[in-house]
């Protein structure tokens, strides 16, 4: 099967060919145009010029349902299953010809698949309740429902664990064996050399480069990576380690974060603080003791879904604690709200940056405020003075660098590294003393998380103490003096950082879940 | 690290860098101009064609609207009509805003009118005419918000769904407002269920040189002050934060259950003083089981006109005039006064239109919550870009 993509991308030309059982990997930087391909073949939007061959045949993608028609099935980066259903019902929801679901065919045809990928998949249960590495099995599955041959995953890894992704390697590698085809569209560069048959590097919505089949088996990886990284960003990427990724092996010689001095100041002290879960797969926090000193990094590892939402929360007082106590500077704040707590020099950078981070229908300029509302000088009287917050936001937006055509801008707009520097520049203006970073470069591209981190080491630097929560622990590995490391919503050990740090941490995640299973 | 020569261009955002003040200015009024007369007109030709389909002359039609709505001094009438109908639109248009569901409208509104109109005539002899004016207008606005105390309080502390509780309200509001006219406020020298009749001299007075009370003034002050406050007050920015994203809100440390019950109270405060400008203004009495369903009819209004209170003046303005003048009009052409709904309803469907194909536009004057707009636009296509923005 050939599939040619000769069309106007982002306002360039992009060709592309895809070939039955292989899976082609599409690499760039957030906002290289990656997005924009999918939308097209998916068919979200439609390419302004050039055409898109099926097996030869110019076709037209005009909508979801053609794309579906025409074999081409996509897995989104966020799931798109209606939580309540089963993972049965989910399945039916796309495909419900006739009045009555058949629900007998559909479940062989299920079984099937999943012995097919070999992965095991409950039929019955709540898709909700699934594992988010089981959930996007069950979107494959979706997308491969109607009998697609071209699968399309958009930054598959980015909600999974180190375990789900490397069971998502087993199952693209079954898939290939079926003789799909998968484009699989990331902006790691070490996923892509893992899975992919064929590398293209997309950048400003123009292919720069790509890697045949038989490149990427004869180069050694030291040399794919460095042409790579070239391609990827240009002149500028000469050297690798440019790379906030690649930095990772030089960190040892950094001395493993900032280890804080003897007679620091203790900036935040948790004291035995419980609090009470939200939601179903929040397990709240459960007696918390921790101490940062001023100058500090330290980090919080674990698992996701392990309570850091409720830690990162209570901190910030936007939950309330059920007990123990949060103490700044010494001081007992656990009365104080957001908005007090903010004003001391508390910040919490939210992992939810789109969610909760910003608004997206408000411009960028007002978003940098949000957490300011009614205060001088920016409200007198409880009336804003829009110039001052423009003027304002515009030294703001200069000084993170966030690339906006003006502060008025609405911030659902921006690139997703954009976003995070609005919230970054919102948290970390006006003298922060204590701050709360929550997966801070979750989902963002190398350069901007190379920038992030150099912000939180920059801060660190000036005095200010920085909690780190994080999923990915070799960030924490590069950043943190101290990592403590959270399950089940309790601290189950603290990890000097150093050599072998990464293991003594892995084996307390495993070993609290042993103790608790 | 060196700059990024790469920056994202942004699919579907097409934002015109750097707009200075004055062209922001131009194309606001060229956004009103398409979205608040294009639509009428466009509804005003189609139901000329529909007219002429049903055999009448269109142009004596408009004329008598005309004629019945703003001529010889009829522009006063609908002014009139206006007055609560504009009051209810802004009392609804603050909390949309927020995303909260006050639907408990009429409730409030007859609560407020069968409490003035129980207590006025007796307050009225007793006290100066505007101490006793004024006073009656905080008791029906006092009443509505009182109406949206318990609604509000469910939805704050317990996040109970509004929607069902305002409704709920409304029916007991309702009762309630019909026992009151039938016992207490009654009016012993009559047998029909009805309160006493304030008399013509201790009602609303008129702007000096019109037959227009005073009611139509404070609707139009209540504009203003609310327009300002929707949009250059820190509350306005929190009601909008809510309604855009309350998760959003949370973070950003809006203290919810405050603005929660803020907004409802200044919507029911809002709703009742419409009831005070009706009463005090026009009919002067109450009768029981009268309902103007003001609400209905505006509802439409206040989301066509964005949750932008200064954009529902033209639309209520309208109405008022079409509803006024119809009267005539329809009995003239011999048809039922229904035929101003059909016009009413070809309105909403060019407007809808407009909004559809408006979105090619950058509409950021938009102020519907991004939920609602998203399913106004295009309702059958939910993308997640599109619920992102």
């Amino acid at each position: 099967m050939t599939k040619r993509f000769p069309g106007v991308l982002a306002n360039d030309e992009v060709s592309l060919s895809m070939y039955a059982g292989e899976v082609h990997c599409l690499l760039g930087e957030n906002g290289a145009g990656k997005s924009t391909l999918i939308s097209i073949l998916s068919g979200m939007l439609r390419p302004d010029a050039g055409e898109i061959r099926v097996d030869g045949r110019p076709v037209r993608i005009d909508s979801p349902r053609a794309a579906l028609e025409l074999g081409v099935g996509t897995v989104y980066q966020h799931s798109t299953l209606v939580p309540a259903l089963t993972v049965l019902e989910n399945l039916l929801l796309g495909d419900a010809r006739g009045l009555r679901l058949n629900t007998r065919p559909a479940r062989e045809r299920l079984a099937e698949f999943a012995s097919t990928l070999g992965i095991e998949i409950d039929a019955d249960a709540p898709a909700g309740e699934l594992a988010l590495g089981r959930q996007q099995q069950v979107e494959i599955i979706k997308a491969l429902w109607r009998g697609s041959r071209v699968l399309v995953l958009d930054e598959p890894t980015s909600m999974l664990t180190p375990q789900g992704v490397a069971e998502l390697q087993g199952v693209l590698r079954r898939l290939k064996e079926t003789g799909i085809a998968v484009i699989f569209i990331t902006h790691k560069l070490h996923e892509a050399l893992a899975v992919a048959d064929r590398i293209t590097i997309l950048r400003s919505g123009r292919v720069v480069g790509s890697l045949e089949h038989v490149r990427l088996e004869q180069s050694s990886a030291e040399e794919l990576q460095a042409e790579i990284v070239r391609m990827m960003f240009g002149e500028e990427g000469r050297t690798a380690t440019d790379v906030a990724e690649l930095r990772t092996d030089l960190s040892a010689e950094e001395g493993y974060g900032a280890a804080h001095a003897e007679h620091a100041d203790t900036l935040l002290e948790l004291v035995g603080v419980s609090a009470r879960p939200i939601g179903g797969s929040d397990p709240g926090i459960t007696d918390i003791s921790l101490v940062v000193h001023e100058g500090e990094i330290i980090g919080v590892a674990g698992m996701d879904g392990n309570g850091q939402r409720a830690l990162a929360e209570a901190i910030a007082g936007e939950r309330s604690t059920s007990a123990g106590d949060v103490r700044l500077y010494d001081a007992p704040v656990g009365k104080l709200d957001v908005a007090a707590r903010q004003k001391l020099g508390l910040r919490y950078v939210t992992d939810d940056r789109l969610g909760e981070g910003v608004v997206t229908s408000l411009p960028v300029s007002v978003n940098l405020f949000l957490k300011r509302i009614g205060q001088r000088p920016f409200w007198k009287h409880g009336r804003i003075d829009r110039t001052a917050i423009d003027r304002e936001a515009q030294s703001l937006v200069t000084s993170f660098d966030v690339r906006t055509p003006s502060v008025a801008t609405r911030a659902g707009t921006l690139s997703g590294g954009n976003v995070q520097k609005v919230v970054l520049a919102r948290e970390l203006s006006n003298d922060p003393k204590v701050v709360v970073f929550h997966k801070p470069t979750y989902g963002l591209d190398l350069r901007t998380t190379r920038v992030v981190r150099d912000i939180i080491r920059d801060l660190a630097a000036g005095g200010a103490a920085a909690l780190v929560i994080s999923t990915d622990l070799d960030e924490l590995l590069e950043l943190c003096s101290r990592i403590l490391v959270l399950s089940r919503g309790r601290l189950v050990g603290e990890v000097e950082n150093g050599p072998h740090a990464s293991e003594r941490v892995g084996e307390l995640m495993i070993g609290a879940d042993e103790e608790a299973a | 690290m060196t700059d990024v020569t790469t920056e994202a261009p942004v699919p579907g955002a097409r934002i015109p860098a750097e707009r200075g003040t004055s062209t922001r200015l131009a194309a606001n009024v060229l956004d009103v101009f398409v979205r608040s007369i294009v639509p009428v007109l466009l509804a005003l030709v189609a139901g000329a064609i529909l007219l002429l389909a049903l055999g009448r002359n269109p142009l004596t039609f408009y004329g008598d609207i005309w004629k019945g709505g703003i001529e010889l001094g009829a522009w006063q009438d609908s002014l009139m009509r206006a007055a609560p109908l504009l009051l209810i639109a802004i009392g609804l248009t603050v909390v949309f805003r927020a995303n909260i569901w006050n639907l408990g409208y009429d409730g409030q509104f007859l609560l407020g009118a069968a409490l003035i109109s129980g207590l006025g005539p007796w307050i009225v002899t007793r006290e100066p005419l505007w101490f006793a004016l004024t006073v009656l207008f905080l008791v029906a606005g006092a009443a509505g918000a009182a109406w949206t105390i318990v609604p509000a309080a469910l939805k704050a502390y317990y996040g109970t769904n509004e929607i069902i509780t305002t409704l709920m309200m409304s029916f007991i509001g309702v009762g309630v407002a019909n026992i009151l006219i039938k016992g207490p406020f009654q009016d012993p020298t009559v047998n029909i269920p009805e309160t006493r009749v304030l008399p013509l001299d201790k009602m609303l007075p008129s702007i000096p040189g019109t037959r227009v009370h005073v009611g139509v003034l404070v609707a139009f002050a209540a504009v203003i002050v609310v327009h300002f406050v929707l949009t250059r007050t820190s509350f306005g920015l929190r009601l909008q934060v809510l309604g855009a994203n309350p998760r959003a809100a949370r973070h950003m440390g809006v203290k919810l259950p405050r603005v929660i019950v803020m907004s409802f109270l200044v919507s029911g405060f809002l709703i009742g003083m419409a009831a005070a400008a009706d009463i005090l203004g026009i009919w002067g009495y109450v009768r029981s089981n009268w309902n103007p369903a003001y609400g209905d009819t505006v509802i439409p209004f206040v989301f066509l006109a964005r949750l932008n209170v200064l954009a529902l003046v033209p639309y209520v303005l309208f109405y008022a005039v079409l509803s006024t003048g119809g009267d005539l009009a329809t009995e003239h052409a011999n048809l039922t006064t229904d035929f101003l709904l059909v016009l009413v309803a070809l309105i909403l469907i060019f407007m809808t239109l407009i909004e559809y194909f408006g979105r090619r536009r950058a509409l950021g004057t938009s102020y519907l919550t991004p939920g609602l707009r998203q399913s106004l636009r295009v309702p059958w296509r939910t993308t997640s870009k599109a619920a992102a923005e």
